[in-house]
């Protein structure tokens, strides 16, 4: 069996499991797992371009909040529809990415990273800024009654589950494609070595480019189908801590492997849950084992299986 | 017919002036060594020609265009290739993931093939990381011939081979040549003279003399500045 056939069976296996698991988990874990696959979506988004392209952005939180906000205000103030209002926070995602990647990869390394910081910062000083309309830190709930697809309710968790796995798939069946095809190769030579890429003749900043976009995008969709999936929609979810997020879980998961980034949110959800549960002192349980994780397993959990036992793994 | 041509091509790093004004002419099919001692101004000089350093006065003229506005990726598209005097190849990708990028296709009996030129077929799913110094090198060079490029530049090829693989690697340029035009910078004067049609001597940034091996053997101004005698 060739690799690219065993990843379309991996990623094919693991979506019928989370299929599967919509009807036998309990309503508790239900609820859960569902808002970790739009969380994971995000980590997904932003392994495109920390993973395989090897740019570390430290202002993702825009990208997830263009969507939310994107999605949010239109369905508030523009009284759309759940699909046309997606389509337009896709749009806002994808442009803010496009402007600000034209910037900020004018610049590399750690001044990639405090550039794309500055703008999330900007970006959640724009949402308070504006609070009249997006009310700021207290941010605004997207009523039940509009929450809804041609008859469907977003708000029901088997439906919302469900929806929550066709947001991921698609992210991760988009994901795993681009990176069989030579777009996505070109992507891990930048990586690997950029002044080797270009001097085979790619553009290496087209290809930057477009790597940010499509993660922005990315970021933005889950964003979004997180503010209408849940419901709300807040200035936290523009924070700085909101990009630190999925660099934990695609760092924790496995950087540049398709399933770790559901793998990172997955053990960091239920870490804080589990740990939480023990003491008030969680985050410092959380702690430990994300400095324990950094130590002995650099390349991720999936990262490090790939490293040991599957060296085929996508 | 002339394949790529220099006309007054300069590079200023700050008060030093690396390459100064030099006119070059190359005929397709031919192999022509740059040689010249070290900060002769050499990779300068090639990095310009492949757009990877940016010129401070003068063109680049190839294939009957001028090329110096192009950036290095564009070149590259129009025939050009580069192979990096210190080892620049994909240390954490297989040999073969590195072809499939130098050919622009994943087609793996192609990449095998590549491979085969410089005998490292039997290796294409090793690690590029794990090995041999002098693999490596061959490895670089298997990549830009792969590139079936109009113009292969070469910067210093041999370094850290074995002298086996030199004897490898003499074959190979002469099976290419012909077709292929190369630019070579070469520090192994066995290498120089038995590959190279003509060679160039390259000094503080100038060209000293050009000519074909023998008469730059007997040229007495290179033999002062460089060959040393013998």
């Amino acid at each position: 069996m060739s690799i690219g056939t065993r990843s379309t069976f991996l990623h094919l296996g693991l979506i019928a499991l989370l299929f599967v698991l919509a009807f036998v988990l309990p309503s508790y874990h239900q609820g859960n797992l569902a808002r970790i696959m739009v969380l994971a979506t995000y980590a997904i988004g932003y392994n495109v371009l920390f993973g395989y392209t090897g740019l570390l952005s430290l202002g993702h939180a825009m990208f997830f909040g263009a969507g939310m906000y994107g999605l949010g205000l239109a369905m508030q103030y523009g009284g759309l529809g759940v699909i046309p209002a997606f389509a337009v926070a896709l749009i806002c995602a994808a442009a803010l990415s496009a402007v600000v990647a034209l910037l900020a990869l004018r610049t590399i390394g750690v001044a990639f990273m405090i550039v794309t910081l500055m703008f999330a910062q900007a970006g959640y000083l724009t949402v308070l800024y504006f609070g009249a309309w997006t009310r700021g830190d207290e941010g605004f709930v997207i009523a039940q009654s509009a929450r809804q697809i041609a008859g469907l309710d977003l708000t029901a968790p088997t439906t919302r589950y469900l929806a929550a796995l066709l947001l991921f798939s698609a992210a991760l069946l988009i994901t795993a494609r681009m990176m069989q095809v030579s777009f996505g190769s070109v992507l891990i030579g930048v990586r690997e070595n950029e002044e080797r890429t270009r001097m085979l003749g790619y553009d290496v900043f087209r290809h930057k480019l477009a790597a940010v976009i499509i993660s922005g995008t990315i970021s933005g969709a889950a964003g979004a189908g997180y503010a209408v999936l849940f419901g709300y929609v807040g200035a936290t979810f523009t924070s700085v801590q909101y990009s630190i997020f999925p660099l934990l879980w695609v760092l924790l998961g496995g950087a540049g492997t398709t399933i770790g980034p559901l793998v990172g949110t997955l053990f960091m959800f239920y870490l804080i849950d589990y740990s939480s549960g023990l003491t008030n002192a969680y985050m410092l349980i959380a702690g430990v084992v994300l400095v324990l994780l950094t130590l002995f397993a650099r390349a991720g959990l999936v990262g490090e299986i790939r490293k040991r036992w599957v060296a085929w793994l996508p | 017919m002339i394949l790529l041509e220099t006309k007054g091509l300069t590079r200023v790093y700050g008060g030093l002036t690396a390459v100064d004004g030099v006119d070059f002419a190359l005929p397709k099919g031919e192999v022509h060594a740059l040689i010249g001692p070290n900060g002769a101004g050499k990779s300068t000089f090639v990095g310009m020609i492949s757009g990877r350093i940016p010129a401070s006065s003068g063109e680049v003229w190839f294939d009957g265009q001028n090329v110096t506005p192009l950036p290095a990726h564009a070149r590259i598209r129009r025939g050009m290739a580069y192979t990096f005097q210190i080892t620049a190849v994909y240390a954490r990708l297989s040999l073969a993931d590195n072809l499939a990028l130098a050919l622009r296709s994943r087609d793996r009996g192609a990449a095998l093939a590549a491979l085969d030129r410089v005998g490292l077929a039997d290796r294409a799913d090793q690690m590029t990381g794990d090995l041999a110094y002098g693999h490596q090198r061959l490895l670089e060079i298997a990549m830009g011939v792969a590139q079936k490029p109009r113009l292969l530049i070469l910067d210093e090829p041999t370094q850290g081979l074995a002298e086996s693989e030199i004897e490898g690697f003499n074959a190979l340029i002469r099976e290419l040549a012909g077709e292929t035009t190369i630019l070579l910078i070469e520090h192994n004067m066995n290498v120089v003279m038995a590959l190279a049609d003509r060679i160039t001597v390259l000094e503080m940034g100038r060209i000293l003399a050009s000519g074909t091996p023998a008469e730059i053997h007997a040229n007495r101004a290179v033999q002062d500045a460089y060959l040393g005698t013998g």
